[in-house]
């Protein structure tokens, strides 16, 4: 599959990564280029073939519904950019 | 003892010595500071830290002179910088990281501390764990300790876990812990000449293991020999109630499954794995290696794992997938970089812009497309059914055989530079342990002799799932057999 730039662009908008127009076309030669190679996949027949998400046991385990953690705040924000009474703050959002 | 005396010692020997009280804990903490300091020019460490090592090897002295030793005790130890250590900066050797102090420990961490373990600061990596070489760290490339015989180029140290690897071959750690997601402690085990595992899915708990790609990321031991790895398993593994994926299996003693025998044991050798283009010094070692064993007492059985060339492009649709999702968190507002913007939006797009570096960029592009709305059952769906095919032909295998032989990567180590830009060339270096992570089976690298360019080489042990103990006592005979005594051209203390 051969990505065009507006493709790429609309990605990294995705992804929530800006990406300047002029890198726009050696990005969509560098994905197209990883994606058809990881296309030798459609050789393989995988009819009735069930996915497999992870090596570790299908069913996830259960615990007590009890607080076990937690009354941490300012641990939590130490590592914050920007916090303004005991919050994170992030810019002014009006929609 | 002399300091070059007691950083040649490997962990075993400085157990015994420490419990022997030939030398103390703090005078090995502070050889060791010393060493890191001058490994600098490998540029193994991003954040050293010796007068935490100096406190913890008091602590191990206090226990040792009462006779209370615990497993690891004075032992001094690197930790990749993916693992979160509390209160000292973990970078993930990521821009967009930037002053982060997590205000908790990685519960692998945690257990070696509690086991005795001295902690010497945290080690160079690839940007988030991505990469075949240690050349995507927002810190600067690591440099591999080895060099070719008249050859001045520095090497890559091979990665994820380069900084760990490189730092345990000059002698600047005496063990460490690296993560594993496609071959990232066993490629750079194998290019440094050191030993390192790769533990079964759910046996070390990723609690606090900055997250690449959640199905394949594995924390392991890296060290000189088998049994040091082996000690190093005994106190990392174990159920971690924090960690969903973690195992609730017993925990052996590692140690002591090194029992030398190996008579009787079926060593699987997989015809896939003779890929074009391999040199020929790497398919004679391989050669070696199986005759090391048959003389041992273990028989060769040829199997196939048909699968073993779809595995790489199945783990990059599913690991970039896996990190688009992970990497999402870094978002400018809890943690790390921020880069202010004209609104949220925008603050969110320049942040990670700022923040990643190429290669993380390029995974987290291809792992969002793959995810997106109408290419999800093409890429994403159709790389976990390929998964469960390769994670058959493993079960297959192993019900013939007990473990398989195979050499750990395709090359030695390569100057840096000397890779075209071509991403998918660097994504080949993985083509012999990418499977492991896939299927989530335990495998070992142990270094097995030198290239015609006088460079180490690994062969791979991979077993069955929760079987470290076949996969260790078979390496530790390849081990023997190998007796791979070279030491590269820079170690810590005597400079190159």
């Amino acid at each position: 599959m051969a990505l065009d730039k507006e493709t790429v662009a609309h990605i990294a908008t995705l992804a929530r990564i800006r990406v300047a127009e002029a890198e726009l076309e050696l990005l969509a030669n560098e994905l197209s280029h990883i994606l058809s190679w990881v296309e030798q996949l459609n050789e393989v027949d995988t009819t009735g073939v069930a996915p497999m998400a992870s090596a570790a046991a299908a069913s996830l385990p259960m615990r007590d519904d009890a607080v076990n953690d937690g009354g941490c705040r300012e641990a939590i924000l130490g590592n914050a950019p920007r916090v303004a009474r005991g919050f994170f703050t992030v810019p002014k959002v009006v929609e | 003892m002399s300091d070059l005396a007691l950083l040649a010692l490997n962990l075993t020997e400085a157990r015994d010595g420490l419990a022997r009280k030939m030398f103390s804990a703090r005078e090995l903490a502070a050889a060791y500071n010393d060493a890191v300091s001058k490994a600098k020019p490998l540029n193994a460490y991003i954040t050293p830290t010796p007068e935490r090592a100096l406190a913890m090897a008091d602590a191990a002295d206090e226990r040792l002179a009462r006779g209370e030793a615990l497993p690891l005790d004075g032992i001094p130890i690197a930790v990749k910088d993916l693992f979160c250590t509390k209160d000292i900066l973990t970078t993930a050797g990521s821009h967009v990281l930037d002053g982060f102090h997590p205000p908790y420990e990685s519960t692998v961490s945690d257990k070696l501390w509690q086991a005795g373990g001295v902690m010497l600061g945290k080690t160079n990596l690839d940007e988030f764990a991505m990469g075949s070489s240690n050349t995507t760290s927002w810190y600067g490339p690591v440099e591999n300790p080895w060099r070719r015989p008249g050859d001045n180029r520095p090497l890559v140290p091979g990665g994820s876990s380069g900084g760990s690897a490189a730092a345990v071959a000059a002698h600047a750690a005496l063990a460490a812990i690296g993560t594993d997601t496609g071959g990232s402690i066993r490629q750079p085990a194998s290019f440094c000449g050191i030993v390192g595992l790769k533990p079964t899915y759910g046996r070390c708990s990723r609690c606090g293991v900055v997250a690449f790609a959640s199905s394949l990321d594995h924390p392991g031991p890296m060290a000189r020999t088998v049994r040091d790895v082996a000690i190093m398993l005994s106190a990392m593994a174990g159920h971690d109630p924090r960690d969903s994926t973690s195992a609730p299996v017993p925990v052996a003693d590692f140690e002591k499954a090194l029992t030398g025998d190996i008579r009787g044991l079926r060593v699987g050798i997989p015809q896939e794995y003779r890929v074009d283009g391999m040199p020929r010094d790497i398919e004679a070692l391989w050669q070696q290696g199986v005759e090391w064993l048959r003389t041992a007492g273990a028989e060769p059985v040829e199997i196939s794992l048909s699968m073993t060339k779809y595995a790489l492009p199945t783990y990059y649709i599913i690991a970039l997938a896996e990190a688009s999702s992970n990497l999402a968190r870094y978002d400018g507002v809890r943690f790390g970089l921020r880069v202010e913007g004209d609104g949220l939006e925008e603050m969110y797009e320049l942040t990670r812009a700022a923040g990643f570096g190429a290669e993380v960029r390029r995974r987290v592009l291809i792992g969002t497309y793959v995810l997106s709305a109408g290419y999800y059952d093409a890429y994403y769906l159709k790389a976990q059914r390929v998964r469960t095919l390769i994670a058959r032909d493993f079960a297959a295998a192993f019900e013939r055989v007990d473990c398989i032989l195979t050499p750990t990567a395709p090359s030695t180590a390569f100057a840096i530079g000397e890779k075209s830009g071509d991403p998918i060339e660097m994504y080949l270096n993985d083509v012999f342990t990418v499977p492991a992570n896939l299927a989530g089976v335990p495998a070992i690298s142990v270094p097995a002799g030198l290239s015609g360019d006088g460079l180490p080489l690994g062969l791979q042990i991979t077993g069955r799932a929760f079987d470290e103990e076949t996969v260790l006592r078979v390496a530790q005979v390849l081990e023997n057999a190998a007796s791979f005594r070279h030491l590269p051209s820079f170690l810590a203390g005597a400079g190159r």
